[in-house]
């Protein structure tokens, strides 16, 4: 039929085949080119599960014993977390209401709230913390202010998002009222974000929890301290310990997070 | 007093939403404007309290400049302005009674605004207009848990409670169904009366204006072309609202009143929250 009457329908035209074309030869490209640069070895793949049948019999049986010593460290980690979250979370408030179009005062505060939220996110938590350990020396008050400047971004940005999707009309009532700037936010612009505050401060700790449990690397304090000691000294039974504790604690952070945020409606 | 003198907006896009409307309110009375769509009732209103900054002309409130008011100063004057809008535009999260409280945040300071505490005598101001509107016993509920009529409600109570020298009302019975439009306006009526304040009434619906006006504005393409009694509202004078100044001429009247009946109902689709437009 579609031969007899002389139409013919393409998804594309040919310029646009073309360029899709080249894209898929390009990406290609890329990835071949990425695996050859890496020399990438793969008889490592075929020893391997030797290697971790090794560790794991020297692992086993975790070291139980060696359970009271983790307890303050894990203590730690999530007192970190607690305190490190809390503060980015003051300090990100009025960073969103600088990276939100609608509630930051001029084209320049908006770069400065954007350009806090890039800077604090662009860095990972481990190399915050390395930093801090320099100015402040090895312990728990550099990783909390790691996980603390870590987190600005991640609430800020998440939070400015919130602050642009408000109904701006409930905040001209406040406003027309002639209530202070000051006043407009508190009355008009917070009670609207208030769940999404919540959820967020609750969303970024359960991941602070996690990040914590890793700031011993760089001598940051929390339970990766007595990590990193354990595999440097070969205990590996006390090393299963550790494993198992991080477990736990990780997994009753996401149980209270998601029920925390199941509150907050 | 209110009083505008050749008020002027001019939208960044180029529209002339008021193309110079002088007026003045005064007393108690009851001032409804009424016009089509885009005839720039809201403009006018907003332009008042300049949450939308008018482009050219005055504005006087009991003898002070408005227009010439920095924006601190303009803070404290909107204080002398209760609004109530087409939407409510309650806080929805917060209580009814942070709502109405809200109205007096203009005499807190930032930290008693912060935790809630209001002066005695402003709580009993609320509590006592939570009576006039209705709503006594419902200061604890969510602004969200309300019906429209009862968020209209809050809405003209968080107004009041500002003891204002003149309320504006921005299309106050467009969301809502008729016999909550009827309680409103009769509500706003009595508020005029009882505080002894003038109100300006954004309104399409002509009936219910000429049922509670004392005093008509009508508005056309930006133009006052009516400004008088709710009596002197003849068909001709509505033609001339809805169907522009030359309309009178060509058609006869029974033409002219189904057409401003069709207009009528065909704003009340089309008025709905298109703020911007008008």
């Amino acid at each position: 039929m579609a031969v007899e009457t002389g139409r013919s329908w393409q998804r594309h035209g040919t310029q646009r085949r073309i360029k899709r074309l080249l894209a898929a030869l390009v990406a290609t490209a890329t990835v071949v080119g990425s695996w050859l640069w890496l020399e990438l070895d793969l008889q490592y793949i075929t020893s391997s599960p030797p290697e971790l049948l090794d560790l794991a019999v020297r692992m086993y049986p975790p070291a139980w014993a060696y359970a009271p010593d983790i307890v303050m460290p894990l203590i730690e980690t999530i007192h970190i977390a607690v305190v490190g979250t809390i503060l980015a979370v003051m300090m990100s408030v009025p960073v969103a209401f600088l990276a939100a179009r609608n509630t930051t005062p001029n084209d320049l505060t908006y770069a400065l709230g954007k350009l806090i939220v890039t800077t604090s996110r662009s860095v990972h938590t481990i190399i915050w913390a390395m930093l801090f350990t320099v100015m402040f020396g090895p312990g728990a008050f550099a990783g909390m202010v790691a996980i603390a400047v870590r987190s600005i971004g991640f609430v800020g940005k998440l939070l400015g998002e919130e602050i642009e999707e408000i109904s701006f009309d409930q905040v001209e009532a406040i406003k027309a009222t002639g209530g202070s700037t000051f006043q407009v936010l508190l009355y008009g612009v917070i009670p609207q974000i208030k769940p999404a505050l919540v959820g967020i401060s609750i969303y970024r700790w359960d991941i602070n929890v996690r990040g914590a449990t890793i700031l011993g690397v760089v001598g940051a304090g929390g339970i990766g301290v007595e990590l990193f000691d354990a595999v440097d000294a070969f205990q590996w039974s006390n090393v299963a310990m550790i494993l198992i504790a991080i477990l736990g604690i990780v997994l009753l952070s996401e149980i209270v997070s998601a029920r925390a945020r199941a509150m907050t409606r | 007093m209110l009083e505008t003198i050749d008020l002027r907006k001019v939208y960044p896009t180029g529209d002339e939403a008021l193309t110079g409307v002088s007026t003045t309110v005064d007393g108690n009375e009851i001032v409804a404007m009424i016009g089509p769509s885009g005839a720039g009732k809201s403009t006018f209103i907003r332009c008042i309290n300049r949450l939308t900054e008018p482009t050219d002309g005055e504005i006087r409130l009991d003898g002070s400049e408005l227009t010439a008011l920095g924006e601190s100063e303009m803070k404290a004057a909107r204080r002398n302005i209760g609004m109530v809008f087409q939407e409510y535009n309650l806080v929805e999260r917060l209580t009814v009674m942070e709502n109405v409280l809200s109205g007096r945040l203009g005499y807190v300071s930032n930290w008693a605004a912060l935790r809630r505490k209001f002066p005695p005598e402003d709580v009993e101001r609320a509590y006592d207009v939570l009576e006039t509107v209705g709503l006594d016993g419902m200061e604890n509920k969510r602004a969200d848990e309300l019906s429209g009529g009862q968020r209209q409600r809050v809405g003209i109570a968080r107004a009041v409670v500002q003891e204002p020298k003149i309320l504006l009302a921005d299309e106050p019975t467009s969301s809502l169904d008729p016999e909550s439009s009827h309680a409103v306006m009769e509500l706003l009526a009595d508020i005029a009366a009882e505080e002894d304040i003038p109100i300006i009434i954004n309104i399409h619906e002509v009936p219910l204006a000429v049922e509670y006006a004392d005093r008509i504005l009508g508005l056309h393409d930006g133009e006052l072309v009516f400004d008088g009694p709710t009596d002197g509202l003849d068909e001709n004078a509505k033609d001339v609202i809805y169907r522009g100044a030359d309309a009178s001429e060509t058609t006869n009247e029974a033409v002219a009143k189904t057409r401003t009946d069709n207009n009528a109902i065909s704003e009340q689709a089309a008025d709905k929250p298109t703020a911007a437009g008008d």
